[in-house]
């Protein structure tokens, strides 16, 4: 059984989702984890799925022209137990280069793994969201770096512990 | 104390509101820290004017404070009367110098704020606050206790007024929405 890394992007319109999963459906590659959403106006997909060989895929995704797909094959992966404890960081300002490179890279320097990010643009206002596993007793370290790299790129950041209510 | 605030009006100002700009992010008012007030003070009881009628004129709007105005002080109007999602409400009112002392029942809900326009976010609100302040214009203190939505605007004007925004509060990587509906 391969396990296969897929990207599919393109302009969005109606039925991306029903075309790109009816042909993978087709070669018997079983979407597994995913994240789809639209950027900007551009749809954008990534998957994984297990199943057939990466050139099925590429040749069942091949009729839809007006996407741009990729299929890799990759070492099968888990996602481990969370390695630290879960903290959001904001971050908010007026859009300017190398914002996000400089925000992760303070995280990562505190051994912080980013799980997941999310950035918008909204006219001059730039937003960026990210869940952060923290090594213990990181964060208030971290929150000092942060409102120092926050303070040279001229925008607001905020570090605080991620609720997570087990029901 | 309650009562200061069920006789409270916008009348009792004494002074025209006038509708002023709204100021939107990234400007560097919405970050800052607001001053505290002299609620009698009567550049204070004109902002308390001025806010009124910003936000009556504003559609949709329930709530503003005085940084969105581009005012760097610790005011806000609230008015969620109309609202669907309210339950408690104490009308129209002005608070300064206000304070979150107890708050419970935290649940999150979908915000948005007219100094952010373009974006929505899940925040976790206290369904459930006790808040202090002072009324401007008379100066008198004030502890209302409410819940819902009125709570949910309480706690997010007083944000404003301590420099901060939604964004700061937003619940995860995903939990901030391009908006759909502008009223």
């Amino acid at each position: 059984m391969n396990e296969l890394a897929i990207t599919v992007i393109g302009p969005d319109r109606t039925g991306i989702i029903a075309d790109v999963s009816a042909a993978l459906a087709e070669v018997g590659a079983n979407l597994s984890d995913s994240t789809m959403t639209r950027l900007r106006g551009h749809f954008a997909m990534t998957l994984i799925c297990t199943g057939p060989s990466a050139a099925e895929v590429e040749k069942a995704l091949q009729p839809l022209t007006d996407l741009i797909a990729t299929v890799r094959t990759v070492e099968q992966e888990t996602d481990g137990a969370a390695a630290g404890e879960p903290y959001l960081v904001s971050v908010h300002g007026a859009d300017r280069l190398g914002i996000v490179a400089a925000v992760t890279r303070v995280v990562a320097a505190a051994g912080g793994n980013i799980t997941d990010l999310t950035t918008r643009l909204t006219g001059p206002l730039y937003v960026l969201i990210a869940e952060v596993d923290l090594p213990p007793a990181a964060a208030d370290d971290l929150a000092v770096r942060l409102a120092e790299a926050a303070d040279q790129l001229g925008v607001d950041v905020s570090l605080r512990r991620a609720e997570s209510d087990v029901l | 104390m309650s009562d200061a605030l069920a006789d409270w009006k916008p009348d009792v100002l004494g002074v025209e509101g006038r509708v002023l700009p709204v100021v939107t992010a990234p400007a560097a008012v919405l970050s800052r820290e607001g001053a505290e007030v002299d609620p009698v003070d009567p550049e204070i009881v004109q902002l308390a004017a001025d806010l009124v009628a910003t936000m009556r004129v504003s559609p949709g709007c329930v709530g503003l404070a005085a940084p969105q105005v581009g005012v760097s002080a610790q005011v806000f109007v609230v008015d969620v009367t109309q609202h669907p999602k309210t339950a408690t409400s104490h009308g129209t009112f002005v608070l300064c110098n206000a304070r979150v002392v107890e708050a419970s029942r935290w649940r999150p809900g979908r915000e948005g704020c007219m100094s952010v326009p373009d974006l929505t976010g899940d925040v976790k609100r206290a369904g459930r606050v006790v808040v202090e302040g002072v009324l401007p214009g008379t100066g008198e203190a004030v502890r209302l206790a409410t819940d819902a939505f009125e709570a949910r605007a309480l706690q997010h004007e007083i944000d404003h007024c301590a420099g901060k925004l939604f964004l700061d509060r937003v619940a995860g990587a995903h939990a901030v929405y391009q908006r759909k509906v502008y009223l």
